[in-house]
């Protein structure tokens, strides 16, 4: 399966990939009102990681073995049998923050706005390509299947 | 009185040899040329002619045109510098109504003067040849020398080729190579000199086309000391051809793909020796290639080549029939003097039509 | 100590509206013009450090930023403008040189914008060079005058040996920029775009970094005054050397690396200590006069066995014509000549914009000159300074020229703006710069894409032109001045270049 991949020699850590998904989360879908109306807007489902000479944005791997699906309590975790995403739905989970706890890419979040429950990649729900990696300036996440 | 703008042409050209060097009279060129009426715009026409003059076979024939009679005596003076001049007479004219203004037309059988062979030792006699005759052209303002090659003259004007050829009487020799050419020029042209063939030694070329390249080919030749006066594209074939096959010496099939190069996506398709080969002349005569339009036929003792430019923009069917060799811009041209050729064909882009004169003959 | 008579250049003008304080401008600006204030809660700027260099303002995913300049309300005055007297406020604060990066940046004319090209019509029919084969394909190097042929084997074959040439399927080549002045991402991107598009790029005066070995058959080297990373490896690595003997920018004075952009990578392929400014002498101390550079070529030519192509480079500056005929003479196979309009690192700016002449007319007299002496054949001409876009292209080669360097144009195809300050080594493009984290941001990938696309874009372009005028070879347009004319040129400049003027 198409997975998001990070090189980490271009990436010039401005944090765009953020603020691009963001809004794609967002209600309004616009930039602009996403940031300054929309005050229960989402975090950010992937991270980048900054260090002295490096950075590059971290984000769910889709394991195929997947801790947090096991470790979730109420089945909000789950891997979808086709597109082979793991998703989360936002109704069945109660915030218990498992996920968070054992997932080896330190990829899911608490949430911290709205019902402050587990914020984790989807893969923006099966666009073409996820808008973190269309809208990276320097391309330094490509969308691509490594038969892994 | 002589073009000093430049002015291309659309035209109709063709050429007849007998490869056995047979002598034939003038009827079938000017039937060919008089059925491509259509193409001239009576502003030019004329003829080359192989083999008319046996008994001076030996000397250098000058056609000379003159625009006044300082004109023939200044370049009288010049020739005579350079040349022995065996005999000079007026060439035989006939007066036909629809050819004006003709300038004073006579012709020289000539021989270069032992004392400039030995003065330009390092030239052959040919190269002092051109040389004269490009002093006379740039020197002589009213005189321009129409062919200077042995045993062959170039007869042209301003009118209609079959006027032309009527005014000429060329109906009076026999050849065993005719080549015609019919002029549709785009400007008013009222000089003599500037209709085709353009003759230098036994070279005459007829020439349909405009040259694209003209620009660079004219300051490629500068280098090699020709000096294109007459701002036309057939002096620049003229001279490249003299320049690649006699001084350069290359054959005649190199020599077509100087001045239409095969296209390198063609080139690079062929075994690594003819690629490198083709690549070399590609490299070293850029400056000789002829961009643009042309169909030509060349003239010259030995041989009377077509050719087409390399992506054929001009039309061009050649034919053989027992030793005859025709070429025409037209098929019509070649049909009407030889209703059923043993072959007759249209030429390729880029690949020469040769005939070549027999050993024994001539 | 007194206070700085300067004022700030330019002015950072934020909508506030649009600003959704994602600190993209203060993570990208290598000039801290823009910051996050957590207190307040708002992002500031100071326009004073700003090079407007567009960085932020391309970045910015809102479009809230804009550079201006800033208004100057210095009394108006024709001969004492405000960008004089600031010249002579800094020199009067600093006692020092004034530095600048890029091409001269004064109106000098461009005879490119009054030089036309002819179409055919009617008599000669126009090609379509998307139907029909369009020929760009160039060789540069020396050249006999005729061929030799061997009749006597079944099919004639040419036996004159030609000497080494460059085989090009586009008639641009990169310009020398050195690995130094700039990144490793961009020589990288260069180098690729060299590889993949069938052309050339230069060294500069940068040494060869191990890692562009692979690239050697695209790498044209330069031994420059300062020989920095010449080496024998550095020669058996390349396709052709150029010595460098002047740069257009600069002509009369060497390269100059300033000391912030000698990083230990520069050190080790430059041959220098870390940190040091690296100064190439003016002249080459080995070449004093013409026989000296006939010297230097032939040992070069000796050192590589006569494989490669050995060139010249020159500035364009007053008797171009004569030392380009000398570096003909002297044995140079290609002859490449940089006119005022060239581009630099560093280079003091006066002499940037006052020193050498318009390439234009340089190239038109070089050609001329060649012809007239009968040795045109005998190397090729490449030219370069401020070649723009495909027009100025299809007219240097109508002028003579064989082929085109660009350097500026290149770089702003990876992302440069031109902002003038290469010298700081702060380039925000991640082009003029060593500073690793700067360096990142020109990803090889989209660098390579970029150059390759420009090159592409360009070709199609010239054989639009070429097609227009009815010519299906470039070989057909080198040197066919009868396919230009000239507009808004006096009769001396018209002869110069020794085009007609329209309408003739």
């Amino acid at each position: 399966m198409k997975r998001i991949y990070a090189k980490e020699e271009v990436c010039i850590g401005c944090r765009l990939c953020e603020v691009h998904c963001i809004v794609q989360h967002s209600h309004s879908r616009n930039i602009i009102k996403a940031f300054r109306d929309e005050l229960d807007r989402p975090s950010p489902r992937l991270f980048v990681e900054e260090g002295d000479a490096l950075s590059f944005a971290v984000q769910c791997r889709h394991c195929d073995d997947a801790p947090c699906v096991a470790a979730c309590m109420t089945g909000a975790m789950q891997k979808d049998e086709k597109t082979g995403a793991v998703t989360h739905d936002a109704d069945r989970c109660v915030g218990c923050w498992m996920c968070v706890m054992v997932c080896p890419a330190g990829a899911i979040r608490r949430g911290t706005t709205g019902d402050k429950i587990a914020s984790k990649c989807d893969l923006c729900g099966g666009e073409s390509e996820p808008v973190c990696v269309a809208r990276c300036p320097n391309e330094a996440l490509v969308y691509e299947d490594r038969g892994e | 009185m002589r073009d000093s703008f430049y002015i291309p042409s659309g035209c109709a050209i063709s050429g007849i040899m007998s490869e056995e060097g047979r002598l034939f009279g003038s009827d079938m060129i000017m039937s060919s040329i008089a059925i491509m009426h259509f193409r001239a715009n009576g502003l030019g026409g004329g003829f080359a002619a192989y083999g008319i003059y046996p008994e001076l076979k030996d000397y250098h024939a000058l056609h000379m045109m003159y625009d006044s009679p300082q004109g023939k005596a200044d370049a009288e003076e010049l020739l005579k510098r350079y040349f022995v001049v065996r005999t000079d007479e007026r060439i035989p004219t006939r007066p036909v109504p629809v050819v004006k203004n003709r300038p004073v037309l006579w012709r020289y059988f000539v021989s270069v003067r032992e004392e400039l062979k030995e003065l330009y030792y390092d030239l052959t006699e040919e190269d002092i040849v051109v040389k004269a005759v490009m002093d006379v052209n740039k020197s002589v303002h009213d005189a321009f020398v129409a062919s200077s090659g042995k045993n062959m003259g170039v007869f042209k004007g301003v009118g209609y080729p079959e006027d032309i050829g009527e005014f000429f009487k060329l109906d009076s020799y026999q050849a065993y190579m005719w080549t015609a050419h019919g002029r549709f020029p785009t400007n008013t042209s009222g000089w003599w000199g500037g209709a085709h063939p353009f003759g230098l030694l036994d070279w005459s070329i007829v020439h349909n086309g405009e040259i694209s390249s003209y620009g660079i080919n004219r300051r490629y030749l500068a280098n090699f000391g020709y000096e294109c006066l007459l701002h036309t594209d057939t002096e620049v074939i003229t001279y490249l051809v003299d320049l690649l096959m006699r001084k350069h010496e290359l054959p005649v099939d190199l020599a077509a793909k100087v001045l239409a190069a095969p296209l390198w996506k063609e080139i690079d398709r062929l075994p690594l020796a003819e690629q490198q080969k083709l690549e070399a002349l590609r490299m070293v005569y850029g400056g000789a290639l002829l961009n643009g339009p042309f169909s030509i036929v060349v003239g010259s003792s030995r041989m009377m080549i077509g050719l087409n430019d390399r992506i054929k923009l001009r039309p061009m069917v050649a034919a053989r029939d027992h030793d005859m060799v025709f070429m025409a811009s037209e098929e019509a041209a070649i049909k009407v003097v030889c209703p059923n050729p043993s072959s007759i064909w249209a030429v390729k882009a880029g690949e020469p039509v040769v005939a070549v004169l027999k050993d024994h003959a001539a | 100590m007194s206070i700085s008579h300067l004022l700030d250049d330019y002015q950072m003008v934020r909508d506030e509206e649009r600003c959704i304080k994602c600190q993209v401008c203060a993570r990208q600006c290598a000039n801290n013009v823009h910051w996050y204030d957590e207190e307040s809660d708002k992002m500031n700027s100071d326009g004073g450090s700003c090079v407007a260099c567009q960085r932020c303002v391309t970045l910015c995913p809102t479009d809230a930023l804009s550079v201006r300049r800033r208004p100057t309300s210095f009394r108006t005055n024709a001969n004492w403008t405000a960008e004089v007297q600031t010249a002579i406020v800094k020199q009067a604060e600093t006692g020092g040189v004034l530095l600048s990066g890029m091409g001269t940046d004064q109106p000098h004319p461009i005879y490119w914008d009054k030089i036309l090209l002819n179409a055919s019509q009617v008599t000669n029919p126009s090609i379509d060079p998307l139907r029909e084969p369009m020929e760009l394909r160039t060789y540069l190097g020396r050249k006999p005058d005729r061929l030799e042929i061997d009749f006597s084997a079944y099919t004639p074959t040419v036996t004159t040996r030609i000497d080494a040439q460059l085989k090009l399927e586009v008639p641009i080549l990169f310009s020398a920029m050195s690995y130094g002045s700039i990144s490793y991402n961009a020589c990288l991107s260069l180098a690729r775009a060299s590889r993949d598009s069938g052309t050339f790029y230069n060294t500069g005066e940068g040494g060869l970094h191990k890692d562009f070995y692979e690239y050697g058959p695209n790498t044209i080297v330069q031994v420059a005054s300062g020989r920095f990373g010449v080496t024998p490896e550095y020669l058996r690595q390349a396709a052709a050397i150029e010595i460098k003997i002047g740069q257009g920018a600069k002509p009369g004075i060497g390269g100059h690396l300033p000391g912030e952009k000698v990083n230990r990578a520069i050190s080790e392929t430059r041959m220098i200590p870390e940190g040091s400014d690296a100064i190439s002498p003016a002249p080459h101390h080995d070449i004093y006069s013409i026989e000296d550079l006939r010297q230097l070529i032939y040992a070069l030519k000796e050192a590589t066995a006569y494989t490669k192509p050995v060139g010249v480079k020159i500035s364009a500056v007053h008797n171009v014509a004569a030392i380009a005929s000398g570096s003909v003479r002297a044995g140079a196979d290609i002859v490449a000549i940089d006119g005022i309009r060239g581009g630099t690192g560093a280079a003091p700016t006066v002499i940037r914009d006052n020193v050498g002449i318009p390439i234009e007319l340089a190239l038109a007299a070089v050609d001329s000159r060649l012809r007239e002496e009968g040795i045109r054949n005998q190397a090729s001409i490449v030219v370069a300074g401020g070649i723009r876009n495909s027009a100025d292209i299809t007219k240097a080669i109508a002028l003579g020229a064989d082929a085109v360097y660009i350097g500026t144009s290149a770089l702003i195809a990876m992302g440069c703006h031109v902002c003038q300050k290469c010298y700081t080594g702060r380039c925000n493009w991640g082009i003029a710069t060593q500073d690793p984290d700067l360096v990142r941001r020109l990803n090889p990938e989209i660098g390579t894409r970029r150059l390759k696309n420009l090159l592409r874009a360009w070709s199609l372009e010239i054989k639009e032109m070429m097609g227009a005028m009815g010519v299906n070879a470039i070989e057909s347009l080198r040197g066919n001045r009868a396919h230009l004319r000239g507009v808004g040129l006096s009769d001396t400049e018209l002869n110069i270049l020794g085009i007609l003027p329209a309408g003739s």
